[in-house]
């Protein structure tokens, strides 16, 4: 627990989370680009200001039970990509018997 | 994860069961975390789900407000690095600065916590309640649980002012103020989702 980084990696972080949220709000707000651009610029800069977060913020270390918390985190992705997954998979499926 | 060899000299240093057990408890903490990250990212997929079903109703072009929405992103945005700047002074045993920093961290969140009832109430009295459309009942029910999490933060900021004040940096309370801080980390992270797939679409 000793692992809070430093005051640098912080403001590190800030600047990146500030570039990554201004990018996506800026498109919307002038509607510069294409309806599909903009989904995937908004969904590209959410990815990676989650990805600074877990590095500038939460530090991803908690030293020797490091490797635990990756296996966490690793088993929470499975977890979620088979329910929403299959959720979704499910409701457009559906979605689509509905509409014959 | 850079700091991580620097972390274990520490703990070679200190070498104390009592330590041993705090970082049993971060793990226990964290594991509760992705627990919560699997409520919300079930909650990200029934907004998926719902977020066309409008029923005639307003939709999100009408009802969000994208100045609202970068005025929450900012303060919760700020208050996770000033809530980064406390745990630095925990580290460096500065309890005049962890308090200082607390207090505007708490302030920051407060302010969100505004905006969002603000909002909702708002949104409640134009006849657009969760109970309007399917949409509407996913919006209320995806946003407002992150908001009773950012509430719960706010009185365990105002319970660790008070431990630290009282009792002083030990080593109990530094560990408690760790978890505070993935726990306030993490809803910012949430955050991220909610303006990525609720706010910025809805608003397109």
């Amino acid at each position: 627990m000793e692992s809070h980084g430093t005051r640098a990696n912080y403001i590190v972080g800030f600047v990146l989370a500030v570039v990554l949220t201004a990018i996506p709000f800026a498109l919307v707000a002038t509607q510069s680009l294409s309806r599909t651009q903009t989904v995937l610029v908004i969904a590209a800069a959410a990815v990676l200001q989650i990805l600074v977060h877990l590095r500038f913020f939460l530090h991803m270390s908690l030293s020797r039970s490091a490797r635990e918390n990756l296996l966490a985190v690793a088993f929470t992705a499975v977890l979620i990509f088979l329910m929403v997954g299959g959720s979704i998979w499910v409701m457009l499926d559906l979605h689509l018997r509905m509409a014959l | 994860m850079s700091t991580r060899p620097g972390t274990m000299a520490a703990h070679g240093g200190g070498g104390s069961e009592a330590a041993e057990l705090h970082e049993q408890r971060a793990l226990g903490f964290w594991l509760y975390l992705m627990s919560d990250a699997i409520i919300f990212a079930l909650l990200f997929m029934t907004y998926g789900i719902m977020a066309g079903n409008t029923d005639g109703g307003p939709t999100g072009k009408s009802l969000f407000d994208l100045s609202n929405a970068a005025y929450e992103t900012a303060l919760l945005l700020v208050s996770s690095m000033t809530f980064g700047f406390a745990s630095l002074a925990a580290r460096d045993g500065n309890r005049g600065a962890v308090l200082g920093w607390l207090v505007l961290t708490f302030v920051l969140g407060a302010g969100f916590v505004f905006l969002e009832v603000r909002e909702f109430v708002g949104m409640i009295g134009a006849g657009a309640g969760p109970d309007r459309s399917g949409f509407l009942s996913a919006f209320f029910t995806l946003v407002g649980t992150h908001g009773v999490h950012v509430s719960t933060g706010l009185v365990w900021i105002l319970i660790m002012m008070g431990q630290v004040t009282v009792k002083g940096l030990t080593l109990p309370v530094t560990s408690r103020l760790f978890r505070l801080g993935l726990f306030w980390h993490f809803l910012d992270i949430a955050w991220v989702g909610i303006f990525s797939v609720v706010y910025l679409p809805g608003l397109m």
